[in-house]
């Protein structure tokens, strides 16, 4: 297969980037190991679009947050994924802190984010009533918001594919050579012993953790990626409106800190922690637990271990400088966007602008489409209709009647939906649907969004898995046991 | 069997159940009984019996149907009374909303958005297992870690099964049900781990489904941590110290390739949340009045909505009592206000219902805080009983009959389970 | 039963299911005879010992393949108990089995199952699908 650019990594990243090249004539690829695009840290994030005033001054992350920022209102009403503006409050304890906030608010006016404001004691409580009241300022900002990051990328992959985009799912990528005409790229698919091979004239390398590996292979490199772990945990439903806006303790030169957020569908998430880890390392654990919950509740003394009915852990691509590793390397037609840590969700948008820059520097030749598509078509979310709306729909397709997920009151259309746009795997309705997502963890939900994968695909229910690969939930029953 | 499907809804019910489980059935079935003459069941599955179908096990209906029943059998039975009582059942459908003025929002494949008016409302949406999140297992987070209730679906009624080497976390009967099923079915089953220092579950089933198959039952041990990037590929477990603190220094890893939790029930009570009922912080279930009606008028509810029952025999007669304060509440004949209130005083966590009235005989279950044997049960000081023993795992039952509460004109009476000397009077 | 550890002193020990207090229950016994119950707290234990000491049963559940029916598996029973050591091989009797749907409650699935003069029976109904 021979293509303009290869983007390897389906991440958000790589989704922004391609959608970014699907506007152009050009053709180009998606190369991604997982059995879904969006399945890595872009799953595993706090899902915070940063208000723009948090990134230090002279930094790429500082500078692309506030552009990306602002890109993210034209790309939510393409593209209906979950993204508002909620804003955001950084809080200080006491005096030294309190010089903080101040420090921030003249670096993001300086920055020209609009509306920062300090408040004080009285306003907090009238506004967040459940912080603690030894918060002393706080720091606001409206244009902080929050985004469902895996419907993002779902839908940036989406959006790119309708345009023309190819993506290779389940390739990994093992090999990259410098060929005449640019790239020789050897992809290795499933259990097959020869790799698939797929050339292209430029690469952009968005893979995330393993950026580094993919980039010494053409000795583009030259950085390195570490892994630092996030881990989160997810409160019941019974909380939501408890805190509106996401909340962060005033920040140290290391670290944002413990942080509560109320993510797009309102249900509160507490974390990340930040603690160094192997690449492969997604385990959650007692001490971050301990972390999270004492930092949490430090600002919102109500939260509590309780409430908890899911938890994770992510993986920060985080490189040598701590500093994104962003544009042309020094081999040319390979692209970086490497070193893909927070503020990075936020800047995705900016970054695959950059990145098409570095393209075109490199000598890609950006001719724009006359049938690009920028939109996709909104995904039915029963639970938000109107009465009248939901009969309508429901006269349409009674499949909008059935419901399948109760925690979240998802619909077997819904999930139907999900399966028919790019959903192979129970974490994939998951994340597109929200089936599964709420307090019973799946518990009344999985039986039916596995006999939904099985009727869709044509896959028996033991080929259905949560996440692809060995990731199976039922196996056959063994035959003449007892 | 067939449960017969409404041709059409009716605009108006005099009593709406919610939850098509044995509460559910059996509300309907006194709702009936009480002369609600419009009765109709909206359940969630296309069957049903709720998840007594899939408890294929023996052990159900002593007390209420007179002999020892499986689940399937039960639910079966449970069904039949409805049908001859007329009760409509709605299954594949949800209940969206229920507002305070008793108005539900309905979807079902059949009939699409339906907006109906209830005389009276019971709410019978029963439990939903605790997961692993509960607890906060460390670790990764692969396929093959599910409660018991979904592994139980999937072999009993899917014919799957959930993996082909085992480790149970938690001893309640579900997870003792299960570990047998399981070796009945192929599966090797390499333990049964138990956070306290004593099993949740019934002494017949730590016989008849450990000891029968050799299935060690780790006591004061707990599961702190999962491995397995895909599919779980072991566990690590270690006892844990008075306060429940893991011993790392014993830990031990167990290979496995599913990880059962049976961890307990919590009641599932959205529709509680959404009537803005109040709750009781104990229980976690809507606190209801000895008909069983909860602090909306004509919103009624039952089993393991209210509180986590440890018998389905409970759940019918405590149901039939709530249908039939539904049912009367629909045809105009207003309850006796409660005018006693039960307060768990010594080694009595809570008591349902919490108030009762001095007219007529209650049945009032209670549950304990700590095991205690021989003990006495006193009612304040105008009624006492010895008992053998009490467990945390097992409901305490008390017939409180009008003839204690003679001269006693109402206020509260404190319920208390206080140790008794071996061979002393009661 | 319970754990069956029998010792050179003929005890064996059983884990009573009467009720919650699980008293732990010896019968020690001497060429072939019981000679002494211990341990119970009630007459349920004594009688519960004796039963699992000299006949132990149990009613078996699982469930058999059913062709075309609401569900791949039907619940089955056995009628009433079975020598313990037979439930592993009355399972494997049943999982043997496959049945067309629709199936009624109570319906006859196998007759004398393994020569120990119990039926096994159908727990439920189930339609076709």
């Amino acid at each position: 297969m021979r293509y303009d650019v290869a983007v390897i990594g389906g991440g958000v990243i790589g989704c922004a980037i391609a959608r970014e090249l699907s506007r152009y004539r050009l053709r180009a690829v998606v190369i991604e190991r997982d059995c879904e695009v969006g399945l890595g840290t872009s799953k595993a994030n706090s899902g915070i679009i940063h208000a723009g005033h948090h990134g230090a001054e002279g930094t790429l992350k500082g500078e692309l947050e506030w552009r990306g920022n602002q890109m993210w209102d034209a790309l939510a009403d393409d593209l209906h994924f979950g993204f508002k503006r909620i804003g955001d409050l950084t809080c200080a304890f006491d005096e030294d802190q309190r010089a903080t906030l101040r420090q921030i608010m003249q670096q993001g006016k300086r920055r020209g984010v609009p509306g920062l404001e300090l408040w004080g004691p009285e306003r907090i409580r009238r506004e967040e009533p459940h912080l603690s009241h030894d918060i002393v300022e706080a720091l606001y900002a409206p244009t902080a918001g929050v985004v469902n990051p895996y419907e993002a990328c779902f839908m940036l992959g989406e959006s790119a594919v309708r345009n023309g985009v190819d993506l290779a799912l389940e390739h990994t990528v093992t090999n990259i050579r410098r060929s005449e005409k640019g790239f020789d790229i050897d992809a290795s698919v499933g259990d097959d012993a020869t790799p698939t091979l797929i050339k292209a004239r430029f690469v952009v390398d968005a893979a995330g953790l393993h950026a580094d590996a993919i980039a010494d292979m053409v000795d583009a490199g030259g950085f390195r990626i570490r892994a630092r772990k996030g881990e989160e945990y997810l409160l019941d439903k019974r909380l939501v409106g408890y805190v509106k806006r996401v909340v962060f303790p005033c920040p140290t030169p290391t670290s944002k800190g413990i942080l509560v957020i109320p993510t797009y569908d309102g249900t509160l998430m507490v974390g990340p922690t930040a603690t160094w880890a192997d690449k492969g390392d997604l385990t959650t654990t007692a001490e971050g637990s301990a972390e999270v919950f004492a930092g949490a509740r430090k600002l919102a003394p109500g939260i509590s271990e309780k409430d908890c009915i899911a938890e994770f852990a992510g993986l920060r691509a985080v490189s040598d400088t701590e500093e994104f590793v962003l544009g042309p390397s020094r081999v040319a037609g390979f692209v970086l966007a490497a070193g893909m840590q927070s503020p990075a969700l936020t800047a995705a948008p900016a970054v695959a602008t950059v990145v098409l820059d570095a393209l075109r520097d490199d000598g890609l030749e950006l001719v724009a489409k006359d049938d690009f598509e920028p939109g996709v078509p909104a995904p039915v979310r029963f639970a938000e209709l109107s009465t009248a709306e939901q009969r309508s729909l429901v006269a349409r397709d009674p499949a909008y009647a059935r419901l399948v997920c109760r925690c979240e009151i998802v619909t077997e259309g819904e999930v139907r939906d999900a399966i028919d746009r790019g959903a192979r795997t129970l974490d994939g309705i998951k994340f597109r649907t929200r089936a599964g997502m709420g307090r019973c963890q799946g518990g009344f939900c999985t039986w039916g969004c596995m006999e939904l994968l099985h009727e869709r695909l044509g896959i028996p229910l033991t080929a259905v898995t949560k996440r692809g690969g060995d990731s199976w939930v039922a196996m056959e029953r063994l035959e003449g046991t007892a | 069997m067939i449960t017969p499907k409404p041709a059409h809804l009716q605009p108006r019910y005099d009593v709406v159940v919610v939850g098509g489980g044995p509460a559910g059935l059996a509300a309907a079935v006194g709702a009936r009984e009480s002369g609600a003459e419009r009765v109709l069941v909206i359940d969630r599955e296309p069957e049903a019996g709720g998840i007594l179908q899939q408890c294929i096990h023996p052990g159900f209906g002593l007390h209420h149907f007179g002999e020892e029943l499986t689940g399937p059998e039960y639910a079966q039975r449970a069904i039949e009374q409805t049908i001859e009582r007329d009760v409509d059942v709605l299954s594949s459908a949800y209940v969206l909303d229920v507002a305070a003025d008793r108005r539900l929002k309905v979807t079902s494949r059949d009939h699409g958005i339906a907006i109906l008016d209830a005389g009276a409302v019971v709410l019978a949406m029963g439990a939903r297992e605790r997961t692993r999140a509960a607890i906060r297992i460390p670790g990764e987070r692969p396929a093959g870690v599910m409660t018991a209730g979904f592994a139980q679906k999937l072999v009993n009624l899917g014919g799957l099964l959930p993996g082909r080497r085992a480790v149970i976390l938690g001893s309640g009967d579900i997870g003792l049900i299960m570990a047998r099923r399981l070796v009945l079915e192929g599966v090797e089953v390499e333990g049964v781990y138990e956070l306290m220092p004593h099993a949740n579950g019934l002494n017949r089933n730590i016989v008849q489904c450990l000891h029968d198959y050799d299935i060690p039952l780790h006591l004061s041990t707990t599961v702190v941590h999962i491995d397995g990037r895909e599919r779980v590929e072991r566990v690590t477990v270690a006892p844990v110290d008075d306060s429940f603190r893991p011993n790392m220094a014993q830990a031990r890893d167990i290979p496995c390739d599913t990880l059962l939790v049976s961890i307990g029930l919590i009641p599932d009570n959205e529709l509680a949340h959404r009537l803005g009922l109040r709750l009781d912080p104990v229980t976690t279930g809507p606190v209801v009045t000895s008909t069983m009606e909860t602090t909306r008028d004509g919103v009624f509810a039952c089993g393991n909505v209210v509180h986590i029952h440890d018998l389905v025999d409970y759940v019918s007669e405590e149901s039939t009592l709530a249908g039939r304060g539904a049912g009367a509440y629909a045809t105009g004949t207003p309850s006796v206000p409660d005018n006693v209130r039960l307060t768990p005083g010594e080694n009595v966590r809570y008591c349902v219902p919490p108030t009762i009235t001095t007219d007529r005989e209650h049945t009032v279950y209670m549950r304990v805080t700590k095991p205690m044997a021989p003990c006495t049960l006193h009612l304040g000081d105008v009624y006492k009983r010895p008992l053998r023993y009490v467990f945390p795992g097992e409901m305490v039952t008390l017939k409180v009959r009008p003839r204690f509460l003679e001269g006693f004109h109402g206020g509260s009476l404190p319920v208390s389970i206080v140790p008794r000397e071996e061979g002393g009077s009661a | 039963m319970s754990e069956v550890h029998r010792d050179d002193t003929h005890v064996s020990h059983y884990l009573c299911i009467g009720c919650p207090l699980g008293c732990r229950l010896e019968v020690e016994e001497e060429d072939g005879e019981i000679v002494e119950i211990r341990g119970q707290s009630c007459k349920r234990g004594e009688v519960f010992a004796r039963q699992e000491h000299t006949d132990p049963r149990r009613v078996v559940t699982t469930t058999v393949a059913v062709d075309g029916g609401r569900w791949p598996r039907l619940p089955v029973k056995t009628a009433g108990d079975v020598p313990k050591g037979a439930v592993v091989d009355v399972c494997r009797l049943l999982h043997g089995l496959r049945l067309e749907a629709p199936v009624a409650i109570g319906q006859l699935i196998a007759a004398d199952a393994l020569g120990t003069g119990v039926d096994v029976v159908a727990s439920r109904d189930l339609p076709r699908k």
